[in-house]
């Protein structure tokens, strides 16, 4: 599936300034491992050494947070927009 | 730019202690981590304290901000009033309990003390406009602190909020915007618009500045200690939104040891959350180190914040001290917003209602020493949330004015 990545400032380095850029796969951990595939080292700043989440990082399938969907497993439709996020103080 | 955070000298990861040069990041290049700011403190007496100003100022050489800021446009919180609770001490069996209450701050909630840090990180690095997202206590301090320090603001909240916050948030001027849907979701709007050109030397406060803003909440801590006579307390009830609060504390009890202001001790730090919001508490009980999400539905709406940021921060806190991470109902909120108003004179806000509802139910439950010397937090002011209390705080009558017709009530 074709999807569009918003990509947070902090992580534009890997993606040449890039805010959104294109990815692909069926569910979420297709779309970042190719996703690091096209910008080399981004995935090591999105999941931990254990291939999990980041638990200061936010990602988004749509309008829903992953943690409350499938995580890594959830699935990304054709279309849908991804967004990556650090996680922010409340208020 | 030259930039003055007095003595602040870097920005450092809490998670993995990556080090950076002070600048508007909030967020660990390696980790994503929180960043922080970094100190080199100088020698800070007690007494060079007490003759400092009435206000969080007198800390000033413990904060990220420049060594004149008295002399700046600023709303100048704090100090306000550590009150001897005897009344609410004697009916819930505590013999030396203290309300931290600030309500007394300029725009009524503890949320003057970050955001008057945030304006100088604001000044210091040249922005024009100050923003937020917010529950509402926040939008609040943050257009009144733009207004008194000549800044634009626009601000975001949750649609839904309650009048009066909506109204404090609009009246100082500046643009409110509401958002339709939770905080989480305005949250992760204003993620996103700090990345696009329309934010472009905006400050917001919980976001870019966090690493500064977030330092204000140590000032609840030195405040503490001081008008305890320069100690700290055994035992203390914090709210929980995002966990940045009750983090924040916990480092400046630590400061105060290290630099030798407080005698070390042992204390506990209790979180207090509500059960419709309560992801710190529920995985706190579960033994995990992580915070699940969960999508808020509680009155507190000063606390509905579902996935708080340091939340995990909370978690190592609450355990490393011996404390707990507790939650208390809707309806126990609203009871122990009477019954703080009804022993002590303080009207809180909902947040109040869920530290001393928490406060009720640790003692009853036996997880709180009743001999030791015990701080409960209120963090906002009743007149916000009335609604809260609406259905319980009506007239006990309505009469004629006549004697005849209130012999017959009263």
């Amino acid at each position: 599936m074709s999807v569009s990545v918003r990509i947070p400032t902090i992580l534009r380095t890997y993606t040449g300034g890039s805010s959104d850029v294109s990815g692909e796969g069926a569910t979420l951990r297709d779309v970042l491992q190719k996703l690091d595939a096209d910008y080399p080292g981004i995935g090591a700043r999105i999941l931990d050494e254990s291939g999990k989440i980041r638990r200061f990082v936010n990602v988004y399938v749509g309008e829903e947070d992953v943690r409350f969907a499938e995580g890594l497993d959830t699935a990304t439709p054709e279309g849908v927009q991804i967004s990556i996020i650090p996680a922010v103080a409340g208020g | 730019m030259s930039l003055d955070f007095g003595p602040a000298v870097a920005l450092s990861c809490r998670e993995c202690g990556a080090r950076y040069d002070l600048g508007p990041s909030f967020a660990c290049l390696e980790c994503f981590g929180p960043l922080e700011a970094a100190y080199e403190f100088g020698t800070v007496t007690r007494e060079e304290i007490a003759a400092g100003p009435a206000n969080i100022w007198r800390y000033k050489k413990l904060l990220p901000v420049p060594g004149d800021v008295e002399q700046k446009r600023n709303m100048n919180p704090g100090w306000t009033k550590l009150v001897k609770a005897e009344g609410l001490g004697k009916s819930l069996g505590l013999k030396s309990l203290y309300v931290k209450d600030d309500s007394g701050n300029p725009t009524h909630s503890f949320k003057d003390r970050v955001v008057a840090i945030a304006v100088e990180a604001a000044r210091n690095f040249g922005f024009h406009t100050l923003s937020c997202s917010s529950t509402g206590n926040l939008a609040g301090a943050v257009t009144a602190a733009a207004a008194r320090a000549g800044l634009e603001a626009c601000v975001f909240i949750p649609a839904d909020l309650e009048q009066a916050k909506i109204a404090m948030a609009r009246v100082f001027g500046g643009k409110l915007i509401g958002i339709d849907g939770t905080y989480d979701e305005v949250n992760r709007f204003c993620s996103e618009l700090i990345g696009d050109p329309i934010g472009e030397k905006w400050g917001f406060v919980n976001v870019n500045l966090r690493p500064y803003y977030a330092e204000g909440s140590k000032t609840l801590a030195y405040e503490i200690a001081e008008q305890l006579g320069w100690r700290l307390p055994d035992q203390i009830v914090i709210p929980i939104a995002s966990g940045s609060q009750l983090t924040k504390i916990d480092k400046g009890f630590k400061e105060l040891i290290a630099l030798g202001l407080v005698d070390d001790k042992p204390y506990k730090v209790y979180g207090a959350q509500a059960t419709g919001c309560s992801p710190v508490s529920v995985a706190y009980k579960a033994g995990h180190e992580v915070v699940q999400p969960v999508k808020p539905d509680t009155i507190a709406k000063s606390l509905a914040i579902g996935n708080p940021a340091d939340g995990p921060y909370v978690l190592d806190i609450a355990r490393r001290t011996g404390g707990a991470v507790e939650d208390v109902s809707d309806p126990e909120i609203v009871s122990a917003i009477r019954l703080l108003a009804e022993t002590e004179g303080i009207f809180a806000e909902t947040a109040g209602g869920v530290t001393v509802g928490v406060l009720r139910k640790l003692v009853e439950a036996g997880k709180l020493d009743p001999e030791l010397d015990t701080v409960v937090l209120n963090t906002g002011d009743g007149l916000k949330t009335l609604d809260a209390v609406s259905s319980v705080a009506a007239p006990s009558a309505v009469i004629k004015p006549s004697l005849d017709a209130f012999r017959k009530v009263i």
